[in-house]
Parts: structure tokens; sequence; C-alpha cells
């Protein structure tokens, strides 16, 4: 009987999640289908169907599309999402995302010595540990002198931001166009075939890479000692603390390891090859925001966010669509939005099935 | 002595709507409720007012139209914040969730409202409320210039918020009741205080100042309002947790940055400054970089609300 209570519920717990997930993204995308109509009734359902199919209306050039959107996401998303797993708030993976496209873009334009295939190699190591460096500060403050790693994660933003924006007019400017320079050919990303299977140009290893870092975060926080102490940490810091964790290296490299991943997404953006530059502009990184939807949105698991980046590109696909019968893509920002804050709902959805659930037992026990 | 008094006057520019919004996060962080959702809350109070500004600029102008956008801007806010209270309150919901939501939404809606209405995103106003000089007070030497002089009225609202502020929270029973919320919500529950009014209240208040913020922040520094505060959302978080949750701490730390900010934007008005070959992005950089190594000096003791960001369930002891 208690074994057969164990197997039970994490299985029972999963659908949950899923049922919840799933009710959220209708709520969400019906409250966007009632903006429609408010805005601009004879346009709303053929603008809905166009959200709902998103990149699945392009056929396969769409769905490279998704993929291609999805990859930075995914991994700003994993570096929030695996933050979060050590009770971190990473809200820095803006500046990470930045400085890890910057690094990329000064060795994919600077470093043309290296053999063709392993310039991008360099190129995107060199991303991850501008990133990491940038998560590095935030940790050591936090585990060294207790300054919350909000706050030094926004001003690590900012600092970030002006100065890719100093870095780029001083070394990588293409004054014309107030940007970044285009990249040596070798530094970027090959295309492995993927550009022909899709139709599309943009598309490269990029969203392979990125599949990788979900199964190695995946594989970190549920398969070593390492990333049990982190969650240890996350889920109690005093406990972990009196079980012998060093909760203070614990900190430090778990947002070593988040500035890594937004670092990795900003490489594997700007060196997409899809015309992408660094701008000379005072905005932080959108993606890095995006990054924390993502995260909210797949439940903090790698699985989850892999799936909430793709279904947020998919829907960032169908918002570029609905331009056609003159919607603003913004929709798509405000379905998200709503969706994330059903996610807080899920509580107490939980909470209703799972009082279903004991006494559906209950009943069968006294049977 | 010209220079001096520019900068001064620059620096509330800067500095008013920072302490505004962060004073706002405080109300909410001392009843228990992390509110991430400063940023969303001012875009809609600036947006929501502005809009009112930009319709009703041909009726009136002047002063009485700055304080009715200031009023709405404040209930905008605090109705926007109500939806942060319920997932965070009744819910009980991760306080991040509920946040990040709110600011995804304000932006998007403000430039789908925007475009739905008018066409484009920018939503213009005429700026009737600067004063170039307060009668009387204007003349008073020193003071006169750096506080009456090429001001708004926002500036006199801001101080007044601190000084209401530091009242409610640490001289009232209103106040006591908000702290001890943050600190042990089981504590005051079992002395009969109504935790989850307390904590709505102390919410509410954070979206009503954070959208008088929201107005604050653009009224000063611009003509057209483009469904963006530039972060000051979140700069104000920084500056709540710079100012350790504490009325007047928060106000240093808000001049603090105001001036370093304010620095780095006028440093090409100051000629020593200007000559030395140092680029305009070291000198943007600087209020961060200074607000970091204080931080690192200074938080060793954190004084943190004890229970803020924890979910207050009656049935857990």
């Amino acid at each position: 009987m208690k074994n057969k209570f164990n197997l039970n519920i994490p299985i029972s717990k999963w659908g949950i999640s899923f049922f919840s997930a799933v009710a959220a993204i209708v709520i969400g995308l019906l409250f966007g289908f009632i903006i429609l109509l408010i805005s601009n009734s004879k346009e709303a359902v053929p603008g809905f169907i166009a959200i709902l199919q998103g990149g699945f209306a392009d056929g396969a050039k769409g769905i490279g599309d998704v993929l291609y959107n999805a990859t930075p996401i995914i991994l700003t998303g994993l570096s929030v999402g695996f933050a979060f797993k050590t009770g971190l708030f990473n809200i820095g993976a803006s500046g990470q995302f930045t400085m890890g496209a910057f690094a990329a873009i000064f060795i994919g334009i600077k470093f043309s010595f290296l053999p063709g295939h392993l310039h991008w190699i360099v190129a995107l190591i060199g991303a991850m540990v501008a990133g990491g460096l940038w998560g590095l500060l935030p940790g050591i403050l936090k585990a060294f002198t207790n300054v919350h790693e909000v706050i030094s994660s926004i001003m690590m933003n900012y600092i970030g931001m002006y100065l890719v924006n100093m870095m780029i007019v001083d070394y990588v400017h293409d004054k014309i166009k107030n940007q970044s320079l285009p990249v040596a050919k070798t530094a970027i990303l090959p295309k492995a075939g993927l550009d022909k299977l899709f139709e599309t140009n943009n598309l490269n290893i990029g969203i392979l890479i990125a599949i990788l870092a979900v199964i190695v975060i995946y594989i970190i926080l549920n398969k070593t000692t390492f990333g049990f102490e982190l969650k240890a940490c996350g889920l109690s810091p005093t406990a972990s603390k009196y079980a012998g964790i060093n909760a203070k290296r614990n900190i430090i490299l778990s947002m070593v390891i988040a500035g890594a991943l937004s670092g990795l997404g900003g490489g594997l953006l700007y060196l997409a090859g899809s015309g992408k530059y660094l701008q000379v502009v005072d905005m932080l990184a959108p993606q890095g925001f995006n990054g924390i939807s993502v995260a909210l949105l797949g439940m903090s698991h790698p699985i989850g966010i892999l799936f909430a980046g793709l279904f947020i590109a998919h829907l960032t696909v169908g918002g570029v669509n609905i331009q056609l019968y003159s919607f603003v893509p913004e929709v798509i920002d405000i379905i998200i939005a709503v969706i994330i804050y059903c996610g807080a709902f899920a509580l107490m959805f939980k909470n209703i099935i799972l009082k279903l659930n004991k006494r559906g037992t209950k009943e069968e026990a006294g049977k | 002595m010209n220079t001096v008094y520019f900068l001064a006057q620059q620096t509330m520019f800067f500095a008013i709507p920072l302490l505004i919004v962060a004073l706002g996060g405080m109300f909410s962080e001392r009843s228990g409720v992390v509110n991430i959702a400063l940023e969303g809350i001012m875009v809609m109070g600036a947006f929501v007012s502005i809009s009112f500004i930009s319709f009703f600029q041909n009726v009136m102008s002047g002063q009485l139209l700055l304080l009715l956008a200031i009023i709405i801007a404040g209930l905008t806010g605090a109705l926007f914040a109500l939806f942060h209270a319920f997932a965070s309150i009744n819910l009980r919901a991760d306080q991040t969730i509920s946040g990040t939501a709110l600011n995804m939404f304000a932006p998007a809606f403000a430039v789908f409202v925007a475009r739905m209405i008018q066409g484009v995103q920018q939503v213009q106003f005429k700026d009737t409320f600067h004063i170039s000089k307060v009668p009387f007070l204007g003349d008073i030497p020193i003071l006169g210039p750096i506080l009456f002089q090429n001001c708004y009225i926002t500036t006199y609202i801001g101080i007044a918020i601190v000084i209401i502020t530091e009242i409610i929270i640490n001289h009232t029973k209103f106040g006591l009741r908000l702290r001890s919320c943050g600190e042990y919500p089981q504590a005051a529950d079992s002395v009969g205080i109504n935790v989850y009014k307390i904590r709505y209240a102390g919410v509410l208040i954070s979206g009503m100042l954070g959208g008088i913020g929201g107005l604050v922040f653009v009224v000063p520094t611009s003509t057209n309002f483009n469904a963006t505060v530039a972060g000051y959302g979140f700069l104000a978080l920084a500056v709540l947790i710079f100012g350790q949750w504490r009325t007047n701490k928060i106000f240093f730390a808000a001049f603090f940055f105001g001036i370093m900010k304010t620095f780095a934007a006028a440093y090409s008005g100051i000629p020593i400054l200007k000559e030395l070959p140092i680029s305009n992005e070291v000198y943007k950089m600087i209020p961060y970089i200074a607000t970091l190594i204080v931080l690192a000096f200074f938080s060793k003791s954190s004084q943190a609300p004890k229970a803020s960001g924890i979910p207050y369930d009656k049935g857990s002891r």
C-alpha cells in the first residue's frame, strides 16, 4: 500500500502541472481573442487563426522560423530557471546575454586566424565565458557581502549595456549604420542541412546546441550530487548549511552557470548569420526579460523550458503573421502575460484536483 | 554657481520618480509582498494619465490638469496592482509570476491601445506644467534656485510623499500593523490583525505610488510617452533594497542615485570633465558601478522584512 502511494504521487503531480499549464494557455488565448474582437471584430477570426497556426502557417519555413526564434529564449529561460532552482532570481540575464553576444561578435571578427571549424566554437566559448563573468560578480557579491542578487544583476545589466556600446564603438564599429561589423564567414554557425530542410536561411545548429544545453542542465540538476546540493540550497538554505553543503560556492557556481547559459544565447543569436547586428542603443536586451517568462511558463524545469521557449516562439511567429490583418504584434505579449498570470492559478487548480483525488482514494479505500 | 543650480534641478527630475516608486515598493514589501511589477505599474500609470492629459489639454492646462493627471495615475496604478494583490495574497502564488506578467502586460497594452486609437504608439502632450520660478520662494538665496526655480510641482509632491510615508509607517497604528505583517504574519494574525487586508492595503498603496511615479518620470523629461519608463521600475526596486526598506535611507539612496545619474547626463556641461579623454559611456556606467560598490560595503546586515515574498497561509504555523 505504501509503495503504491509513493509511485502514484509524482505521476499525478505531473498530470496536474500539465493540466494547469494547458488551462492557463487556453485562458490566455481566449483573452487574446476577446481583445482582437474588441479592436476589430471583422478580422478577429482570421487573425486569431493566424495566431493559433503560428509557425505552421508557412510550412517548413514557418517551423524553421519558430526554431530560430526559440533558440535564444530557451537559453535565457534556462539561465533564469536554473538560478531559480538554487533560490536565486537572475534578473540579469539581459546583461549576460549582451556580454555573450559581444564576445561572440568580437571573436568572430578579430580571431579570423583560427581554422574554419574552430572559429565559431571558440566564439561560442567566448560568449559563455563573458556571460559567466557577468554572472560571477553578482554571485560573489551575494555569497560574500550579502548583496541582494536582484539589485546587483540589475546594475550589471546597465553596466554591461553601456560597456558593450563603448566596446562596439572602439573595436568593431560600422560607423554608417552605428552597429557592429559583420563577423567572418567561418564564425557563422554551420547550417548542417537544417537550412535546406526548413527552407530558411536563418536556421542553423543553434537550436541543436540549445537542446543540448537543456539536456546538460537536466542531467546536472537531476542526476548529479552538485545539482542536488544546488536544489537543496534553493529549498532550504539553513538545512543545507547544517548538512555540510558549501552554500557560498554553490551560489557563485549557480550564477556563473546561469550567466554562461545567457551568454551562449547571445552568441547563438548573433552568430546565426541572419543579418542581426548589435546596435549601439541605450536599451537592455529584451531576450533577458523574455527568459523570465519562459522560465516561469516552463516551471523552471529544463524540459518545460524547452517547450515553453518553442511555444512562445510559435506565438511570436503568429504575431508577425497577424500584421496581415492590420493587428499589432503586441497582442502576443498580452496573451503571454495573461498565460503567465494564469500560471499563478496553478496552485489553486492543484489544490482542487488534489482534494478531488483524495476523495477518490478514500472512496476506493472504503470499498 | 549656475552649474550647481542646474545640476540640482536636474537631480530632482531623476531622483523624485525613483523616490516615489521605491517608497511604493516599500509599502508592499513591508506588508510582506514582493512587488517586482513596479515597472509595469509605472508604465500603466503613465500611459493612462498621459492619455488623459493628451485628451484634455485643449480644455484646460497648467497645474490643475497635472494634479488631475496625478490622481488618475495613482488610481490606475492601484487598480492594476490589484491583480498582483489578488494573485499573491488570495491565490498565494509565487510573487515573481504575477509581477512578471504585469510587467509584460503593461507596455504591450499601452502600445496596443495607442496604436488602435490613434495609429501611432507615441502619446504626445504639451508641457504646460513647467514652473520657471515660484513667486517669493524662488527668490530665497541658494534654496530658491535649487528647489523653486525651473521645477515642477511633482518635486513637492514627492517630498510630501516622503514625509507622509515616514509618518504612516513609523507613527500610526496602520504602519505598525503593516510592519508586523511583513515580519511575522502569524503573530499579527494571532492578535486579531487581518493579514490579508493589510497586505492588500500595502500592495494597493504601492500601486498608487508606482502609477504616480510613472507620470512624474515622464512629464519633466519628455513631451511624449512611448510605452516605456526606461527600466525605472527596476531601478526603484534597486533603490528600495539599497535603502534597506527604510524611508530615510530610501530618500538618501534615491538622491545618491539621482545625483550620480545627473552627473552622468550633464558631465559635458562641466568644463574640466569634458576635456578628459573618457568615453561618454563610462560616465553613464558610473551610477551603477557606484551603487554596486556602496552596496558591497553596506549590505552585511540586511534589514529586509522577514516574511517578504512568502505567501501567508492561515493554516501553517
